[in-house]
């Protein structure tokens, strides 16, 4: 049975065929079931089920766009798109402001690109910006997109994005829970989220870059 | 998350919108006095004796009117009663609570209401079953099932192409079954202030980062039968000229698109 | 149930006031994805009723006393709009609408991998625009669908169906007047992949041998119904297109490197 790229949904048996069981099954009575609606994929000996949507859950590592929504005495709080907020401490940012000062530096409403750094047992979630190209975000505009859609909008090796971004000349930063922030002339950035929500849609059958490189074109 | 942090805006979307805005540039590349697409379905519910579903862009509003026979006001017994109601449910937005109306709803239902009640739409004088004793009581019932923004002119919008669709249950009560009488059709347009700038028919992402609402409905005869001005900020007397001016013009059009009047 | 009246549900060729025969269930179109702003959705059309189901979360419980440290909580509310019913109902939960938010939250439950999402909730909600009888399951079943449109981890679809009596015979999916005047209503959600029975009601009056028949009945029906969910999630995100997408876009990639 070839089992790559086939739509499963909750419930649904899969038979893992030697491989070994990954993300997105259960196993009952012998038999392994796909527990989300998503893609199976095989990676390594292992078979997942990717989901095709739902909320994003962080991974260590993951570099996220996230939102300042609480000020404490040593750390904020940030809004990262998903269940749980997540935690940014002065020790792991550039800054060193006095204590009860934080807000002088990062306000609620403002905008951090970040890297998930630590995920403690309790989904207590904890960032650091305290890497090159991780930073606070100025100007520009953000949008939120489907977060099992990134990976699409990426394209392998980047070749989505960079086509995208070569073409309309706009900045693009994709945060792994699915915020994108977007910089450049205004009517090229609504081209960008035009054609961005084009691709989370899915909408063709002719093949997805060629239709957005002929879109791309249109617009230029 | 939280439902709080959903009350939280990016600070630099805020930033950009201002700027796009200070050009007349919307962030969705509608012109500053452009509806987003009107989809109206009547009659989508058969137990109500009116409705429709309203389609303003990605919000969603079921309206439904419901009549039922009741005793008139003291101070108007010879008139039918309207009432109108609006329910926020948690379903069409992570913002809304599930619970009695809040301030919120009790505006939208009220902004809706007057429009109706002022411009006279509805004939009430011939909704009188028994003077002074029984008359037929009109519902308007607003249900907001999807919010993208500018829920007051979907309501509105909804309320309208419902009552222009309803029949009064007569033979339910032994009485005869008639069209309600309907004398005008009120049109609402809503604006609201971007920067130093104004946008009719806002989606929820401008809403956001909004100062100002205005709110005024506008009758056939181009006179203004309601109005409502909404949040913190303000507007200049010369813009409210303007937005009335505006409000007339698409007013007109929205009427003759929408409900062929 | 048990109105008084003299109107015959079954006629001498055995079928139902609207043409049914005594196992036919009345028509059932279901739709995925049909709101904006919710995470999931769904609509169903189930005879006359028109109902839509939306869910948000898994999210932050609030308030934060309700969150539970080991497990997400599953909050359903089921909900008619003022207009749904013949007599306007007024708006805001009654008892009757506690009551069946809370054996739908339970019956979805049963199903959902709630250890998952430590002190989160997952919110339901189940909006009857028309009512015509079997509300409760028509909510429940789309509730599920828009459930897996979501995203959550589920063992499987729950979905349900009722059976009932009416003139001494047991027949599926009552209509409104059989609700009306017939004798009894059985509803019945079942997990179909292992066929536990999650929810189940009864008001009315049947012997032994009658239930028997009931809720086999209407398991067989709600394991008909589950294939109409499959093909409603399938038609959104089938479509051939994911896949044909995904593949040229792979092939486009590999040519360019």
């Amino acid at each position: 049975m070839d089992l790559s790229k086939k739509i499963v949904l909750p419930g649904e048996e899969i038979d893992i065929n030697g491989f070994k069981q990954g993300n997105g099954l259960y196993f009952e009575d012998g038999k392994y079931y796909s527990y989300q609606l998503g893609l199976i994929q095989v990676y390594n000996n292992f078979v997942n089920v990717i989901p095709l949507s739902g909320k994003y859950f962080p991974s260590k590592n993951d570099k996220v766009i996230a939102k300042v929504i609480e000020i404490a005495p040593s750390f904020w709080v940030l809004d990262i798109n998903s269940p749980y907020p997540a935690f940014l401490h002065v020790n792991d940012t550039p800054w060193k402001p006095a204590s009860g000062e934080l807000g002088k530096i990062l306000n609620v409403g403002d905008t951090v690109y970040a890297k998930i750094n630590e995920i403690t047992e309790s989904r207590q979630i904890w960032l650091s910006i305290k890497e090159p190209g991780l930073r606070k975000i100025e100007g520009g505009h953000i949008i939120t997109v489907q977060p099992s859609k990134v990976s699409r909008i990426i394209g392998k090796g980047g070749s989505m994005v960079n086509m995208i971004k070569e073409s309309t000349g706009v900045k693009i930063q994709l945060g792994q829970n699915g915020v994108v922030w977007l910089d450049g002339e205004p009517e090229k950035v609504l081209e960008v989220i035009k054609i961005l929500k084009f691709i989370e849609e899915e909408s063709t059958a002719s093949g997805l870059t060629d239709a957005v490189r002929s879109r791309l074109e249109k617009s230029r | 998350m939280s439902k709080g942090s959903d009350e939280i805006v990016y600070g630099l979307k805020r930033d950009y919108l201002e700027k796009i805005s200070s050009k007349g540039t919307r962030i969705d590349g509608r012109s500053p006095t452009e509806y987003r697409p009107i989809v109206i379905t009547p009659n989508y519910v058969l137990r109500a004796e009116g409705s429709a579903d309203v389609k303003l862009g990605k919000t969603r509003v079921l309206v439904g009117v419901k009549i039922e026979p009741g005793e008139p006001f003291p101070d108007t017994p010879n008139q039918g009663v309207l009432t109108t109601n609006a329910e926020l449910i948690p379903m069409a937005s992570p913002t809304f609570e599930a619970g009695p109306p809040n301030e919120d709803s009790i505006e939208l239902a009220r902004v809706v209401d007057r429009s109706i009640r002022e411009s006279k739409m509805i004939d009430l004088e011939k909704l009188v079953i028994t003077p002074g004793e029984k008359v037929w009581i009109v519902y308007v019932d607003i249900h907001v099932l999807d919010y993208d923004g500018n829920l007051i002119d979907a309501s509105q919008f909804g309320a309208v192409a419902a009552l222009l669709n309803t029949t009064v249950p007569g033979s339910r009560y032994g009485l005869e079954d008639f069209s309600l009488p309907v004398n005008h059709v009120p049109v609402i347009t809503t604006f609201v202030k971007i920067g130093k700038q104004l946008f009719v028919d806002p989606s929820l992402e401008e809403e956001e980062v909004s100062s100002a609402r205005l709110s005024i409905a506008t009758d056939e005869n181009g006179n203004i039968v309601a109005m409502q001005k909404g949040l913190s900020g303000s507007f200049t007397q010369e813009e409210v000229y303007n937005a009335i001016d505006k409000s007339i013009e698409i007013g007109k059009d929205i009427r003759k698109r929408l409900f062929g009047r | 149930m048990g109105m008084q009246s003299d109107i015959k549900l079954i006629d001498e060729n055995g079928l139902r006031i609207d043409g049914r025969k005594p196992d036919e269930l009345r028509p059932i179109k279901i739709e995925v994805g049909v709101l904006n702003r919710a995470d999931g959705s769904a609509y169903i059309e189930w005879g006359g009723n028109k109902i839509l189901a939306a869910v948000y979360g898994p999210r932050e419980a609030f308030p934060k006393h309700t969150q539970n440290p080991s497990r997400a909580i599953v909050n359903a509310r089921y909900n008619m709009a003022a207009f749904s019913v013949d007599e306007r109902k007024r708006p805001g939960p009654d008892r009757r609408a506690i009551e069946i938010s809370k054996v739908i939250s339970e019956a979805l439950e049963a199903s959902i991998f709630v250890e998952q999402f430590p002190r989160t909730s997952i919110d339901v909600y189940i909006e009857v625009l028309q009512a015509d009888a079997g509300t409760r399951i028509a909510g429940l079943t789309a509730a599920s669908v828009a459930l897996a449109d979501a995203g959550i981890p589920m063992k499987d679809l729950v979905v349900g169906c009722a059976a009932g009596k009416i003139d001494g015979k047991i027949v599926l999916d009552l209509n409104k007047e059989e609700d009306n005047y017939g004798e009894a209503d059985l509803p019945l959600a079942i997990i179909p992949r292992t066929q536990e029975i999650v929810l189940m009601q009864m008001d009315g009056n049947m012997t032994r041998e009658e239930v028997r028949q009931a809720i086999e009945m209407a398991k067989k029906a709600a394991l008909f119904i589950s294939n109409l969910q499959k093909e409603a999630l399938r038609a959104k995100y089938e479509k051939g297109e994911i896949q044909k997408a995904e593949e040229n876009l792979n092939a486009e990639v590999n040519k360019g490197e």
